[in-house]
């Protein structure tokens, strides 16, 4: 039985908007060096920028002492990529946004991201840190999930 | 870190005449892109400016936030009784805005000729 060999990068991120960026720039670097398409590449840089988002905003409340961990791990078919914040995690999933309520001012404009995330990539949990903290997000995307 | 969001505004007239207020966005869209997004849609004169094109051309990096700062934008303008189209999104983007449903409430054309003419 061959082993599968796992290649993992790490980036940690000041709670600080913006340094999303850093996370989907590293995203983007592993996925196309897997050999990722670009369509699939760009569904992954916006979700680890939606899960970064979160993380800094609401896991960490843009706490400037606190930073956002991004674990990629590269394996033979898939990308793997966590997001860890020092919050309670999420206990419970959003509603699915909808835009008819949205546009009657029946719902927040906001609150997409979850429903980005989880639209974008083959898999997402959210996952609670065991002491009420370091709670995480997981993301995979998958090389052949979409191949024709 | 983020790529300060610009914005102007020209007017333009459609194949059908109609005069056309374009919103031209450069930068990232997101949470700080409150007043080029909805400040420059504010400061168009509501009587005049019945037909709206909001230009991503040159806008790299739209977050969760900045589509909720456009559909404020569509919020505002359905009230007013403007008509909204967008152009420039890349495909990732257009698919994005797809998901959320944006496209129920404004439609996407590739280009600027595309969409003066749809107006």
């Amino acid at each position: 039985m061959s082993e599968i060999k796992t290649t993992t990068v790490e980036v940690r991120l000041p709670s600080r908007m913006g340094f999303e960026k850093v996370a989907m720039s590293t995203a983007s670097a592993v996925a196309k060096l897997m050999g990722f398409p670009d369509d699939r590449v760009e569904d992954l840089k916006t979700a680890v920028a939606e899960a970064c988002i979160n993380a800094i905003e609401h896991g960490n409340r843009l706490n400037d002492k606190l930073s956002v961990g991004v674990v990629l791990s590269a394996g033979e078919d898939s990308l793997e990529v966590k997001v860890i914040d020092d919050g309670k995690g999420m206990t419970k999933q959003p509603a699915k946004p909808d835009i008819d309520r949205k546009m009657h001012g029946e719902e927040d404009p906001r609150g997409m991201g979850m429903f980005l995330i989880q639209a974008l990539v083959d898999e997402a949990e959210w996952v609670v840190g065991t002491e009420g903290n370091s709670s995480y997000v997981r993301l995979v995307i998958r090389l052949d999930q979409h191949a024709e | 870190m983020q790529n300060e969001t610009k914005a102007r505004v020209d007017q333009l007239t459609s194949p059908a005449g109609a005069p056309v207020s374009v919103l031209r966005f450069e930068g990232d869209i997101a949470s700080t892109s409150k007043d080029a997004v909805l400040g420059t849609y504010q400061s168009l004169p509501k009587n005049d400016a019945k037909k709206i094109l909001l230009d991503f051309t040159k806008v790299d990096y739209i977050n969760s936030s900045g589509i909720a700062l456009v559909i404020q934008l569509l919020i505002e303008a359905a009230n007013a009784g403007q008509k909204v189209c967008a152009f420039g999104l890349s495909a990732h983007f257009t698919k994005v805005f797809t998901m959320v449903g944006i496209t129920k409430y404004a439609d996407l054309y590739p280009g600027q000729a595309e969409a003066l003419a749809a107006l």
